[in-house]
């Protein structure tokens, strides 16, 4: 069983083994999240990287990695578990069962992810990820106020189970919604936001290492730029990261504009924003960002 | 997590002072979370001053508008010298060379009402050497408003009882031709459709496991959200106050109504009003949220509006299959590309656009104006009003059977206007 990590310098050095180059508030709140055992809450925009740290948490403190992806209409069967009602069925009729204990065993229960991150593992308390929860609608978010506070679920024909080891909760959410307060209550809430020229330059260094030095500053330098243009859809951490294995594949060694109009689906997702910025406007920020580079 | 608060002297209290200084500033900052930053920061140490404000930072604040507010109020509370010294060289601006003249950050307005009180500091004496009649200078970090705008506050009438039984007579008999949603949640039902296996097995065992009945569920319905997009430029003004009034009616109806009801006026610019709104008496949420919009009887920008709603508030507010309320005559003063561009991206974005034109005459109306003949084709229901005065005549006009209103009847006078 790894030890959890001792200081915020611990947490940003066990992120950084995994290839994850966040910002020091970050580690800051991760920190306090497995000092304290509180959940934590990541809001940011779609591909800043909050469901990348769940993954290299567990990565990293050597947990399982337990996934719940929100949907509208998700309720207690598909989030905690389900009863095996045709095993049910067929063990009343051959007998076996006899009465409400035998049909309602555990050997009968389906577990889903909240219930099996309440179960020993292990290696130490799993890592649950419950991903996008603003999909998920207000009935849903109730119901986990009680998993989020004491770490137990309660089935009502087995009874309450409790987590011997509080799992490690991370919480994403791409505001399509407002959360409600009282989850957020129970939470360490951090908002990820796009990073600065040089963090980006470190993670895409780390995450895409056979790219040259000089393109890779090019690329981060052109969608910063683009960040502050006015699009409709601004493109993420993972955006960069995809156009430049794009650029990889291409062979390509610097950008120029023919090559920015054929790969420009790569971090940008709206027809509009690619019209706005196909042919004089691109071409414009390529230059911009090579003087300023130069 | 419960357990004894680590004993940590005078810093716990700062803490707790400065919890209710972020308190006083807006921010839901509850005893509970006191103790958790106390915790938190002994957990963390107190050495570094960044990961002090971080530490503070993941208990504090919850939701991303908050963080300009907390960053003002740690500065002044945890004692940035830098700032301190702008502050005082607000009250001296007499002395040469000292002054660039520092515009007041977001938020600060209120970090410093939060943390300095009512009272307003003594300014310091002057030094030697300078006129008696230096103007006294109070220090007031208000911030300053936009002065490129025309700003006009609009300064609304008292509700009349009357007035007030007329709109909930009209909200009762209002019906916007929209469907309800089923959800995919399940509740017990006598003629559901599908087979609930839990319900069914747990009524078993009153047989001894055999299985008798099936019980059934079927699928709940909910309603979707309404978002209220209403012109409030010169061509709507004495409309104006009325619709706010429906607005503010709808979002506090009692029974079958909308889910969320979210609020949002445009002239020259976009403002979301929801919050004002929220507060039951009619008089107050009109008057606050005719303080809030400033661009009254102004301008108008439907185009550029639609293209600020679309950019920062859909994603937030169209959600779960929202309807869009739109509230406008149509007359724009932008080039009618972008309006019909934008319209397009509203329409897709939501379930069901409605739009309401409360000063056209339908009959005989043919629509001439390019705005309007760009947003006709985007919505998918159309109603005009008659000389419209009152909020009854209102809801008639909104309640008359037909899904499309009167869209498909423009649509043709449209197409034969252009052949």
């Amino acid at each position: 069983m790894t030890v959890l990590p001792g200081s915020i310098d611990a947490v940003e050095a066990l992120l950084e083994g995994q290839g994850y180059v966040g910002s020091r508030a970050l580690a800051t709140v991760v920190f306090l999240g497995l000092k304290l055992g509180k959940p934590l809450f990541l809001e940011g925009e779609a591909g800043v990287g909050k469901t990348e740290i769940a993954k290299v948490l567990a990565a990293g403190l050597g947990r399982k990695l337990i996934r719940l992806q929100c949907h509208e209409g998700l309720d207690a069967a598909a989030a905690v578990s389900e009863w095996n009602f045709a095993a049910q069925m067929i063990a009343i009729r051959a007998g076996e069962a006899a009465g409400r204990a035998g049909v309602f065993s555990e050997e009968f229960l389906i577990e889903r992810p909240l219930l099996a991150a309440m179960r020993p593992q292990p290696g130490g308390a799993p890592v649950l990820l419950i991903d996008e929860l603003d999909r998920a609608d207000e009935p849903f978010e109730a119901f986990l106020l009680e998993a989020l506070s004491d770490f137990q679920v309660t089935i009502p024909e087995l009874g309450t189970i409790k987590a011997p080891e509080p799992p490690i909760v991370i919480l994403t959410s791409n505001r399509t919604r407002e959360v409600h307060d009282a989850l957020k209550r129970r939470c360490l809430y951090h908002w990820v936001d796009y990073p600065a020229f040089d963090r980006e330059l470190a993670i895409l260094k780390s995450r895409v290492p056979e790219a040259s030095a000089a393109l890779t500053r090019e690329v981060v330098a052109f969608v910063q730029a683009l960040r502050g243009a006015d699009l409709f859809k601004r493109p993420g951490v993972a955006e960069t990261i995809d156009w430049a294995k794009c650029l990889l594949a291409l062979d390509v060694i610097a950008l120029s504009p023919e090559v920015i109009a054929d790969t420009l689906g790569a971090i940008l997702k709206y027809q509009d924003d690619i019209q706005k910025l196909n042919g004089l406007e691109a071409t414009k920020i390529l230059n911009e960002v090579k003087k300023a580079l130069a | 997590m419960s357990g004894a608060l680590p004993e940590t002297g005078r810093l716990s209290e700062n803490i707790a002072h400065f919890a209710r200084a972020l308190r006083r500033a807006g921010l839901p900052v509850g005893p509970g979370r006191v103790a958790d930053a106390i915790r938190a920061v002994a957990a963390v140490g107190f050495t570094e001053r960044e990961d002090f404000y971080w530490t503070l930072h993941a208990v504090f604040v919850s939701r991303p508008e908050q963080r300009m507010i907390f960053h003002q109020c740690f500065r002044l509370y945890w004692r940035d010298p830098q700032f301190l010294e702008h502050m005082m060289s607000f009250m001296l601006p007499s002395l040469k060379g000292v002054q660039e003249d520092r515009r007041a950050e977001a938020a600060e307005k209120r970090a410093a009402q939060a943390l300095l009180g009512d009272s307003r500091p003594e300014p310091p004496p002057l030094p030697p050497g300078l006129e008696e009649d230096a103007p006294q200078i109070e220090m007031d970090a208000t911030a300053t408003q936009s002065a490129e705008e025309r700003l006009k506050t609009l300064d609304f009438e008292q509700m009349s009882v009357e007035e007030i039984a007329e709109a909930k007579r009209m909200i009762a008999r209002l019906s916007l031709p929209v469907q309800p949603l089923t959800s995919r949640r399940m509740k017990p039902a006598g003629q559901g459709q599908r087979i609930d296996p839990r319900a069914t097995i747990r009524a078993a065992l009153r047989q001894g496991g055999e299985v008798m009945e099936l019980r059934l569920q079927r699928r709940r319905i909910r309603w979707p959200n309404l978002v209220v997009i209403c012109d409030i430029s010169g061509s709507m003004s004495q409309y104006s106050r009325m619709v706010l009034h429906f607005l503010h009616a709808v979002m506090h109806q009692r029974g079958s109504g909308w889910a969320r009801v979210h609020g949002f006026t445009f002239g020259t610019r976009l403002t979301n009003i929801t919050r004002h709104l929220r507060a039951r008496d009619v008089d107050a949420a009109l008057a606050q949220a005719g303080a809030e919009a400033q661009d009254w009887s102004g301008g108008t920008r439907i185009g550029a509006s639609l293209a600020a709603f679309n950019r920062d508030w859909s994603r937030r507010v169209l959600g779960q299959g929202a309807v869009v309320l739109l509230i406008t005559d149509g007359l724009d003063r932008d080039d009618a590309g972008m309006l019909s561009k934008e319209i397009e991206r509203l329409h897709l974005s939501c379930r069901r656009l409605i739009w309401l034109n409360p000063l056209l005459r339908w009959e005989g109306f043919a629509p001439k104006a390019a705005g309007i003949r760009a947003m006709l084709p985007h919505v998918d229901s159309f109603r005009a009003g008659h000389s419209v005065a009152s909020l009854a005549a209102l809801g008639q006009v909104i309640s008359s059977p037909g899904d499309g209103g009167e869209k498909a009847r423009l649509m043709r006078l449209m197409v034969d206007n252009t052949a």
